[in-house]
């Protein structure tokens, strides 16, 4: 029955072009704006790291100025002190944990036909690599003997691999960073999460991961190029090096790895009680307020996605609802031209369901068609917010749960839609349509 | 003028009116503060920024190696770029507007302030740094070369002599009289003397409250390894002084990489790039809202009129003219749009109220809904010309027909 329901509706939109395809439009431009807007706030706002994101945190701790909070209304700064860092470092209380940094390196290859360029470089400890699981192509990260010795040793990104080796397994090899010589010790796949949701602060949560990454305790022996990220400092400006290492700027990221809530706890009162020694040595003036949150509210504490986004979303879809009304207007016009089939029909013995089924099965049709060029619609305008955004190259992109939320969408719009229109139909009386 | 036949038979077809009626009012909402949006992202994007922007660019230098001297590299660099032709001034600089990277730091009008009394960028330069930016003196002096200071990375700046822009001034000395001023740029002395006041300068964020206080300082200050320059070519020559300052800095030096040479054009372009997109991505939604509006009030109104052809021949037989029938269904159309509008302007009024409370936007200026009623209007009696038309070309014959 369905499929005879199916071809009448296919006669039926074929009987007036112009209206099926006025319908079919409307439904496409809306379902074609809403899943552009929809994909970016959905991408945006999607977990990184699903299967851990919860057991990963990052720390805040409020060692700011006691007359003039980080940022309104009462906000800890969102990175650490040096100090701060390396003392949870060293306390190594977590599971796993990782003191973080972003830097810009001059970078010179043996190949002579490449110029030394500047890279992001990440300098961190080896538990980056065992927390946020990046996987490897070549070789493996370094381990902690690396970072007790200040080892030279590099992982590279696929494409600073590819740029500076030809994309070869190029462990083993050298590059030279700053005068100093540097071997490679291993190779990433191809890995970029939606959102660099491990450094959110030093530029665009959505920019590329760093190109290279080497260890910390060798980028701060070694101190070349100059600071990738950004630094916040209360009080008087610190005068030299060893000053700053010393001073209250804060201009690194902590991210810790707890694998129970009982951790989790326990955690927590390690750092308050840090901040209760700091308190003691005359450091963090203001009130206790040590913060750990995991990687979702972090993104939603640095409020991730943008207002922009969420207003282009909310507006997206009142035109998807404008575009309904116009459906069930037309719907509504067309089921009502049909009265006289529709009499006939009656006449003959079709009961007030099978009418409904028959019209609803053609909303439904013209439902599929409108999702499937809504979804070209979709796939344009998301070609477009690329070229207009840059940075969402990564998350203005289809997936397939976007495209099926797509298809069911319309379906369901559409069906909605017709179901008023529908319903006056199967109420048309056969004698009224009959007479001459 | 036939109101009541046209409002009974309006009344005969309720729902439809209720459609229209509510894509008008939808419309209506969402265009008026759509437009909103738009013009306030537009208004962003023209601030100016106080700079010369259509002759400037700037890029960095990054040695490598050891022994790198970058205070001595700085000054050959601008030795060289100050020879060469077709370059109007250049300076060395940390920052520049709109770059959304640089230095800021509050500004005292009295020792060991507890909070700021202004905040304020930094911009380092020397004494060919206003004229590479192209900013106006409206006050006091320029920099003398003899007080550029040379400081080593890491230590404090102090500057003697500094220039502000007139909002800093004015936020600073509101009486008018800063010139002349000493001011902390720390928490204890020396202080700094406001020597001279420019007339605009924006700080390199783009969002900051205190985008329009912007402070100069004389000094020679690379970042570690690294020193950027600003250079102001003489007007039109831009793109090519680029290219050969870039060859020349590449070759004249070879420990040290020449960093991506950006004009301060698309500098601005990258800064707005997000309001651009908001801008352009709800000026589609309007166009396409408006052509579905249109276009369902043109589908309505000829489905009305292929249902009321007897009434219509009707009419015509009974002594109406042509136009008497045009002027029905306008007039009819005019009405359903008149109530939808009505709706329309509390429905937007309630969406700016929402916006606000979410998004702190600030309110719908008041003229918005008005004009919005005008071009809807003007947008319905426009989509059901051509169905009142056809509608008008009826034969009055049609009344006689049985079939």
């Amino acid at each position: 029955m369905f499929v005879y329901y199916f071809r009448l509706g296919l006669r039926s939109l074929r009987r007036n072009p112009v209206l099926t395809a006025l319908m079919v439009l409307g439904i496409a431009l809306g379902i074609g704006t809403s899943m552009t807007t929809l994909t970016v706030l959905h991408l945006m706002g999607s977990d990184p790291i699903p299967w851990k994101s919860a057991r990963l945190h990052t720390v805040q701790m409020d060692s700011w100025n006691p007359n003039a909070a980080f940022a309104q209304p009462a906000e800890p700064p969102t990175q650490l002190t040096y100090r701060d860092a390396n003392a949870l470092m060293q306390a190594a209380r977590g599971d796993r944990q990782a003191a973080m940094f972003r830097v810009a390196l001059p970078v010179q290859s043996d190949n002579h036909a490449l110029k030394p360029r500047l890279v992001t470089a990440r300098a961190t400890y080896t538990d980056f690599f065992a927390m946020f699981e990046p996987p490897f192509e070549y070789g493996g990260p370094w381990n902690r003997a690396h970072d007790d010795a200040h080892a030279r040793v590099l992982v590279l990104s696929k494409a600073t691999n590819e740029e500076l080796f030809g994309g070869v397994d190029s462990v083993g090899k050298h590059l030279l960073i700053g005068g100093l010589d540097y071997s490679v010790i291993g190779v990433l796949a191809q890995w970029r999460p939606s959102v660099r949701f491990y450094d959110v602060v030093s530029s665009s949560a959505f920019d590329d991961p760093e190109e290279i990454y080497l260890p910390y305790t060798t980028a701060v022996e070694t101190n070349t190029g100059t600071i990738g990220g950004q630094s916040v400092c209360w009080g008087n400006v610190p005068a030299g090096r060893e000053a700053y290492l010393a001073s209250e700027c804060v201009w690194q990221q902590f991210w810790v790895e707890l694998d129970s809530p009982a951790k989790l706890a326990a955690y927590r009162s390690f750092l308050e009680a840090y901040v209760g020694e700091q308190k003691k040595l005359g450091r963090f003036p203001r009130p206790l307020d040590v913060r750990l949150p995991d990687v979702n509210e972090w993104l939603t504490s640095q409020k991730i996605v943008s207002s922009d986004v969420q207003i282009q979303a909310w507006l997206a879809f009142a035109f998807l609802g404008v575009c309904l009304v116009s459906t069930i207007g037309l719907l509504l016009a067309k089921f009502l031209r049909k009265s006289g089939e529709i009499g006939v029909r009656r006449a003959l013995g079709a009961s007030r369901g099978q009418v409904f089924a028959q019209h609803l099965m053609e909303a439904a049709v013209i439902g599929c068609s409108g999702g499937v060029l809504g979804l070209l619609f979709a796939w344009l305008g998301l070609l477009l917010v690329r070229g207009l955004d840059p940075d969402l190259q990564a998350v203005a992109r289809l997936d397939w749960p976007m495209v099926a939320t797509a298809i069911v969408l319309s379906v369901l719009a559409s069906t909605m839609a017709g179901l008023y229109p529908t319903w006056s139909a199967c109420r048309v009386q056969p004698a009224v349509q009959l007479k001459i | 003028m036939e109101i009541r036949p046209i409002l009974s038979a309006l009344m005969r077809s309720k729902v439809s009116m209720i459609l229209i009626g509510l894509q008008v009012a939808l419309t209506l909402a969402i265009v008026c503060n759509a437009l909103f949006i738009i013009g306030q992202r537009l208004e962003r994007m023209d601030r100016p920024s106080g700079m010369n922007e259509s002759d400037t660019f700037w890029f960095g230098s990054n040695g490598f190696g050891q022994g790198y001297d970058a205070n001595a590299v700085q000054l050959s660099d601008l030795a060289l770029l100050r020879q060469m032709p077709g370059i109007a001034a250049a300076t060395s600089t940390n920052s520049v507007p709109m770059s959304n990277g640089g230095w800021s730091t509050g500004i005292n009008l009295q020792p060991k302030q507890k909070t700021s009394t202004a905040q304020t960028t930094l911009y380092i330069v020397d004494a060919q740094g206003l004229d590479a930016y192209g900013v106006k003196l409206v006050a006091g002096r320029n920099f003398k070369p003899e007080e550029i200071k040379t400081v080593k990375f890491g230590d404090r700046l102090q500057p003697a002599a500094i220039i502000v822009t007139k909002a800093l001034a004015d936020k600073l000395y509101p009486d008018g009289d800063a010139l002349g001023k000493q001011v902390y740029m720390d928490e204890e002395p020396p202080t700094s003397t406001i020597i001279g006041i420019v007339e605009r300068t924006q700080v390199p964020w783009v969002d900051a409250e205190f985008i329009d206080y912007s402070t100069f300082v004389p000094a020679y200050m690379p970042y570690g390894n690294s020193t950027r320059y600003l250079v102001r070519a003489e007007a039109g020559r831009r793109d090519e002084v680029m290219k050969e300052v870039e060859q020349k800095m590449s070759q004249s030096n070879t420990s040290r990489i020449i960093g991506k040479m950006r004009t301060i054009a698309s500098v601005r372009s990258d800064a707005y790039a997000g309001d651009r997109a908001m801008a352009i991505i709800l000026g589609t939604v309007i166009v396409a809202l408006l052509a579905i509006t249109a276009l369902g009030i043109v589908g309505m109104a000829s489905f009305w009129v292929a249902q009321r052809t007897r009434q219509i021949g009707t009419r015509r037989a009974l002594g109406a003219t042509r136009f008497d029938i045009l002027r029905y269904f306008q007039t009819e159309n005019f009405i359903i749009t008149t109530l939808g509008l009505l709706v329309g302007g509390v429905l937007a009024y309630a969406l700016s109220l929402w916006l606000m409370q979410n998004y702190q936007s600030p309110r719908l200026p008041w003229y918005y809904v008005p004009i919005g009623f005008v071009c809807l209007w003007v947008l319905g009696q426009l989509a059901v010309l051509g169905p009142a038309l056809r509608a008008s070309h009826v034969p009055p014959a049609v009344a006689t027909r049985n079939v």
